[in-house]
């Protein structure tokens, strides 16, 4: 029994793993290799020209740098917006605040389907944000997961240590900086990870946004490039497979270092509520 | 960092100053302070409290808006953020739904007329949208029932394995964390019609291939994203076996249950919360798939593949049709509300 649960356990690992194996082996394939035995790497097929072949159709620094910048911007917004509002849900009393925490779930539960061609109308066609950064960002902004998290864990902070540090002759500010951030690290490293994911890896919405090839981050013009004009080029698939490497490994490396903090809060909020 | 000091803190004399206000106007209230500071430092600075009077206007405000009226100003931002982004595009959505809406010049304005049900009209008329509820349908059959049966699986034998637990958490979990774009690249790779799998299956291979197969595209699609999810969801189901208590499995033990009965009669029921929760999630995402039809296929063959989601970026933004978008958003919110609300009942009911 204990042998059929490891090996099922293995089976289910290997399913979970192999795509990205066949993504690394197909992004170094010289020629493309679709039989059964181009599922290993073979010496004299093996190439790094396709990670030039896609940096010279998409321009892959370029593209790095906008969901670079696209990604910084919403974890930097959450950190900064979401600290704020964590911390006045959780340690501050003040009228309103049962609303504000209700929009916190509401939000959640508000589905993006209903919210696509609306939010598409207005920040491409009153705010004039097509092709902007702040465009990219505005929607995903301030990560309501990520609010829960930090109020989560301010609650959980004695009320004695604020009431000293407000003695002391403490701002509110002052104790959310020097005082409540600090003895919530855990929490903002968490945060900032589950925040990381969702802008980065996002597809439809800077799909809609930018139609400059130069605004566009790397999951769209990835996607653009696979959607059109790979039949140029000696192996397209290898050039796409090329890409998505570049696209995956950030995330994949991220998560497999902090994967206890993923893990951890991640689950607790969503289980808990 | 000069605010922290210009707006009224709650620091030592105004909150000291509390306990004589209280007893003399009416409208305070006891709640207002603090537990811990009150009765220490309350007698001491007692002299130095304000006369009994009417409070100054300043003060009033501060007492409406709560002990900590710096609250407000540290939401506003999430605040304005929410309006923005989220309860201002809803009521747009619906308020788009039932009006005659069309792109136009900038700075033009023309009038939106109310059409009532036009839009909605125009949307269920068309055959096109009606295959794409189906196709969610078929979708829905295959992955709940998929991820389900795999999660339950993985989940008990991770619960049950004492060495590398964790490297199967990650493994199981990878999938989740990366973007779509980036796995649908492989699955293109090796689905394609020359691909591996075909190569693999040889004379098995399906006639026509998998992504122009009418009836095996939306079957992919949804073992695609059940692979993708799994371990989001095995991780909420052995967060879900651990809230079981283990007395339970003895007292089945001593009753002379074997593993299977154990699994049926102590897990199942232990874990109810959990699997319809799973349930619940999985009907959500199933109303967002866009970008596994967008890139795999484009919606065909032939339709096969569309789901709402791309439909409303086709009509909407391409075709310029964005009430009519509208209509359909509402119509799939409301169908997943109706399923969500039915998977409710059927994992709660069973027993």
């Amino acid at each position: 029994m204990p042998a059929v649960r490891f090996g099922l356990l293995l089976v289910g690992a290997l399913a979970a793993l192999a795509p990205f194996y066949y993504m690394v082996v197909g992004a170094l394939q010289e020629q493309r290799d679709a039989s059964p035995l181009g599922l290993l790497p073979r010496p004299g097929n093996l190439t790094l020209a396709n990670f030039a072949e896609i940096n010279a159709s998409v321009d892959l620094l370029r593209s790095l740098l906008n969901s670079v910048v696209m990604t910084a911007g919403v974890v930097g917004c959450t950190l900064v917006f979401g600290l704020l509002v964590g911390y006045a849900l959780a340690v501050l009393s003040f009228r309103g605040q049962g609303l504000v925490f209700a929009l916190v779930l509401l939000v959640q539960a508000i589905p993006f389907q209903l919210l696509m061609v609306p939010l598409y109308v207005m920040v491409v066609r009153y705010f004039g944000l097509a092709d902007t950064y702040t465009g990219m960002v505005l929607p995903f902004a301030i990560n309501s997961v990520a609010v829960l998290i930090f109020r989560q864990y301010f609650v959980q902070i004695p009320r004695d240590v604020f009431d000293a540090a407000r003695l002391d002759g403490a701002g509110e500010l002052r104790i959310l900086r020097s005082i409540a951030v600090p003895l919530v690290r855990p929490a903002v490293l968490t945060a900032m990870l589950v925040t990381f994911i969702g802008p980065w890896n996002e597809f439809l919405w800077p799909f809609l946004i930018t139609k400059q090839p130069d605004m566009q981050p790397l999951a769209v013009s990835l996607a653009n490039f696979s959607q059109t004009n790979g039949i140029l080029l000696q192996n397209p698939v290898g050039a796409v497979l090329a890409g998505a490497c570049v696209l995956a490994v950030p995330v994949v490396l991220l998560f497999v270092l902090f994967q206890r903090q993923f893990t951890s809060a991640d689950l607790g909020s969503s289980v808990k509520g | 960092m000069r605010t922290e000091r210009s707006t009224p803190p709650r620091s030592g004399p105004l909150a000291e100053a509390r306990p004589h206000v209280e007893g003399t106007s009416p409208g305070a209230t006891s709640a207002e302070l603090p537990p811990t500071t009150g009765p220490t430092t309350g007698p001491t600075t007692g002299p130095s409290a304000p006369p009994p009077r009417r409070l100054p206007r300043g003060r009033r405000l501060q007492r409406w808006l709560g002990e900590n009226p710096l609250g407000v100003v540290l939401s506003a931002p999430y605040v304005a953020f929410v309006v923005v982004v989220f309860l201002v595009p809803f009521g747009f959505g619906l308020w788009m739904s039932v009006h005659d809406f069309f792109f136009t010049a900038p700075g033009v304005a023309v009038p939106h007329p109310f059409v009532g049900a036009e839009n909605f009209r125009e949307v269920l008329s068309d055959p096109l949208v009606r295959q794409a509820f189906l196709n969610l349908l078929v979708y829905l059959v295959i992955n709940i029932p998929l991820t389900l049966a795999l999660g339950l699986a993985l989940a008990t034998a991770l619960q049950a394995v004492v060495r590398g637990r964790t490297s199967f958490r990650v493994a199981y979990y990878i999938p989740y964390v990366t973007a779509s774009v980036a796995t649908l690249a492989v699955w293109i790779f090796a689905f394609s019609g020359n691909g591996v799998v075909n190569s693999l299956l040889g004379g098995l291979s399906p006639e026509p291939s998998w992504l122009a197969n009418r009836s095996l595209i939306m079957p992919l699609i949804a073992v695609y994203v059940t692979w993708k999810n799994l371990g989001f969801f095995v991780l909420l189901l052995v967060a879900g076996l651990h809230n079981i208590p283990t007395e339970r499995y003895e007292a089945a033990s001593i009753d002379g249950a074997n593993a299977w009965q154990r699994f049926r009669d102590v897990t199942l029921p232990g874990l109810r919360p959990v699997i319809s929760l799973v349930v619940l999630l999985s009907i959500i995402i199933t109303g967002q798939l866009f970008t596994e039809p967008y890139l795999l296929t484009g919606g065909g063959p032939d339709g096969a593949s569309m789901t709402p989601a791309l439909l409303m970026y086709q009509e909407g933004i391409q075709q310029g049709k964005p009430d009519v978008a509208a209509a359909v958003g509402v119509l799939l919110v409301l169908g997943v509300m109706v399923l969500a609300l039915l998977s409710r009942r059927v994992t709660e009911r069973e027993s």
